[in-house]
């Protein structure tokens, strides 16, 4: 086993207090390839906003990080800002730059 | 079922549908008999070109965030509807798409042909720049998700761009 480097933001464990925020994110394209999923269930801490969820993800697969400036977000199907709040059982979508035409 | 004006849909594209959504009155909406019909018919349709950036393509792969995907579209909508006197019919194909498929198809019916002809213009500008849809490149020697625009539809500078190649920015 080699060194874990300690991450700046880590999923919470779905049992601690005040973890009690479940949301279901979803990916496309590039980003789906990266984390070898499009759909994903992740617990968020209370007050989590879209940033909060980004940067849990980009931890978890340090390649999102490539796409920090250039991605778009939506909660539930609609657009959003990063500083925009989530709620349990939201949908969270991270998308790359788009291609459609 | 009648035609939508706006799909996402993995079955082939048929432009004569979309023309007939285009000029026959919404059903839920009454008959002005004073109303002015549509004098004009224009539409778009994008298909699989077989290069890019000096790349032989062999088939294109689209992937889409449907849900969405169809606010993207009834928002573009509800532009064209700002700016022009247009009834707009917008479908976009998602799944494997060979050389020569439609991927996008527009239609816009108008009583005159200048708003027909710029809203269509409009509209395909729109859909690359804020709709949620990505297409994967096969072609001799790779593969690869080409990227284009960081969607944000309240961008007034993209939209912008929009009316100016439409041509009346």
């Amino acid at each position: 086993m080699g060194m874990r480097v300690r991450a700046p933001i880590e999923w919470p464990v779905s049992g601690d207090p005040g973890i009690n925020m479940r949301v279901n994110i979803r990916l496309f394209a590039r980003l789906r390839d990266i984390a070898g999923a499009g759909e994903i269930e992740r617990h968020v801490p209370d007050g989590a906003t879209v940033r909060t969820v980004w940067t849990a993800l980009a931890t978890e697969f340090p390649d999102l990080m490539d796409y920090e400036t250039s991605i778009s977000t939506a909660v539930n199907a609609e657009y959003s800002r990063m500083e925009a709040p989530v709620g349990e059982g939201d949908e969270v979508a991270f998308l790359p730059p788009v291609s459609g035409g | 079922m009648p035609t939508p004006l706006y799909a996402v849909t993995t079955d082939p594209l048929d432009l004569d549908a979309l023309v007939k959504v285009v000029t026959t009155p919404p059903p839920d909406v009454p008959e002005e008999p004073q109303a002015i019909g549509p004098g004009a018919i224009t539409s778009f349709v994008g298909i699989v070109r077989n290069e890019n950036g000096g790349r032989r393509v062999l088939r294109l792969e689209y992937e889409g965030y449907e849900s969405l995907a169809l606010r993207a579209f009834e928002r573009i909508g509800a532009e064209t509807a700002e700016r022009w006197t247009v009834r707009m019919a917008l479908h976009h194909r998602l799944g494997t798409l060979q050389i020569g498929e439609a991927s996008v198809m527009i239609a816009v019916s108008s009583p005159h042909r200048a708003d027909a002809f710029a809203a269509c213009r409009y509209v395909i500008e729109r859909v690359k720049q804020i709709v949620p849809i990505w297409k994967r490149e096969y072609f001799e020697g790779g593969d690869m998700w080409i990227e284009g625009a960081t969607a944000d539809p309240t961008d007034g500078n993209a939209r912008e761009s929009a009316y100016r190649v439409a041509g009346i920015g």
